[in-house]
């Protein structure tokens, strides 16, 4: 349990550094711009508590902003990913249901689980940050396009970190 | 009442959410219309203090091109001094300062965070209230025209930089003074539209964009840009201009800020012929 804590705030402050040093940094083509930070929220517990996970996608979010001159947009994006989260859950639930200490990866889910999970939750985050950032409805297109490819960016980039990072464990 | 409570913890994870999602996009909207937002800003000290020292890696790896940009900019300063020039006239002329009263200064500052892949992108320098900084003044580098101050702190300031959905150069035609505004499209960083150019006007591709003597912010004659396409379509009044931008946005590393000693003065003699109108 302590052991799962410390693993939680590492990768906490290991995704924000590589976050705001290197992949804010990143432009290709003026148009992706991949946002790791979000994989924090993603492999948090299933059975976290509601209101935990919605003051830390907030907490998140600020840090976020703080480092990128982009007041409250990113903390809205992480809440409003996190609120949709556990309907997103239930939604593509497996048969049989989650048990009691599942946190989602895809050593325990399997490859297509993962990659729709994380699919469907960062498009939620993308579509809410570049909409709020652009504010108007006149650029839409343009800015969906954004959407889809800084969405398709980042889940390849989290779906990279999974396989370089999880250890294999065994099985019960 | 009490089945009320029951409901609303019933729903306490909607409630939260609601509550602080309205929280972050009160912020976005604040930080919109008002210049100070201190609280989370990257003039934060904390955040800025971090980002110059991350910024100062990549400062060191482009030394080289900086110091290139540099001397360049010297050898140009240079070839304006005094004992460069061969005198013509015979009188001896002075220069008598209740002539000319200076109406720029300049300070230099280094770029310690800025971003180009936004809609609305933004700088943060090293310069603050402490150093005599004010929002509103202007910021250019040695190629050209980079941004507005936004908020300023005490050893730092962030700058709206022209690549931003709100910012509006007013810029003129080097060669023949007719003048429109810049404004960007929001798709690359080194391009630029130019708007209001009536169809009469005559130019061509690379021709210089400069800033207009109309702008309170940036001394007159400070390049924008370059023509590098344009169109006139069937009934349109107005040209579609491309720009080339003059400032790469993706090496700044130092700028100058401007002071306009005189905006003051012009602005409350502005002010008060508008409210003269209005009576």
């Amino acid at each position: 349990m302590i052991t799962e804590l410390i693993r939680y705030v590492i990768s906490f402050f290991a995704l924000l550094l590589i976050q705001v040093a290197v992949l804010n940094n990143i432009h290709l083509g003026g148009y992706i711009n991949p946002f790791i930070y979000v994989m924090f929220l993603l492999m948090l517990p299933v059975r976290m508590p509601g209101l935990l996970l919605l003051v830390l996608a907030f907490l998140l979010g600020l840090i976020i902003d703080m480092f990128s001159n982009t007041v409250g947009m990113h903390a809205a994006a992480c809440v409003f990913m996190a609120y949709a989260r556990p309907t997103v859950l239930k939604f593509i639930a497996p048969r049989d249901g989650y048990e009691t200490e599942s946190a989602p990866s895809v050593r325990e889910f399997g490859f297509n689980w993962y990659a729709i999970y994380a699919f469907i939750l960062v498009f939620l985050h993308h579509l809410m940050l570049f909409y709020i950032e652009v504010f108007r409805l006149s650029e839409f297109f343009p800015t969906m396009f954004r959407v889809v490819l800084s969405t398709i960016f980042t889940v390849a980039i989290v779906i990279m970190v999974q396989f370089l990072t999880d250890k294999p464990k065994l099985k019960k | 009442m009490k089945r009320l409570f029951q409901l609303l913890w019933n729903n306490n994870f909607t409630l939260l959410f609601i509550f602080l999602w309205s929280i972050s996009i009160y912020l976005v909207v604040l930080n919109n219309r008002f210049q100070q937002v201190y609280v989370v800003n990257s003039s934060n000290r904390v955040a800025a203090s971090i980002l110059e020292s991350m910024h100062e890696v990549s400062e060191y790896l482009s030394l080289k091109e900086t110091n290139i940009s540099l001397s360049r900019e010297n050898a140009e300063l240079r070839s304006r001094l005094a004992s460069n020039f061969y005198t013509l006239s015979v009188s001896d002329s002075s220069i008598n300062d209740s002539l000319f009263l200076q109406q720029y200064t300049y300070m230099p500052a280094r770029v310690v965070n800025s971003t180009i892949n936004r809609r609305n992108n933004y700088l943060t320098l090293d310069k603050g209230s402490r150093h005599g900084i004010k929002p509103d003044m202007g910021v250019i580098s040695s190629d050209g025209v980079v941004g507005i101050v936004k908020d300023v702190s005490e050893h730092y300031c962030t700058v709206m930089s022209l690549l931003h959905k709100n910012s509006r150069v007013s810029a003129r035609f080097k060669k023949s003074n007719y003048f429109g505004s810049v404004v960007w499209n929001g798709e690359d960083s080194r391009e630029a539209e130019l708007l209001e150019v009536a169809k009469h006007v005559k130019f061509k591709k690379g021709d210089t964009l400069v800033t207009t003597v109309f702008s309170t912010v940036f001394p007159e004659g400070v390049p924008v840009g370059t023509v590098s396409g344009y169109e006139l379509k069937n009934d349109a009044n107005f040209f579609e201009i491309d720009l080339k931008l003059a400032t790469d946005y993706a090496r700044l590393t130092h700028v100058y800020i401007v002071k306009n000693l005189l905006k003051d003065e012009q602005r409350k003699l502005e002010m008060e012929s508008t409210t003269s109108d209005d009576n």
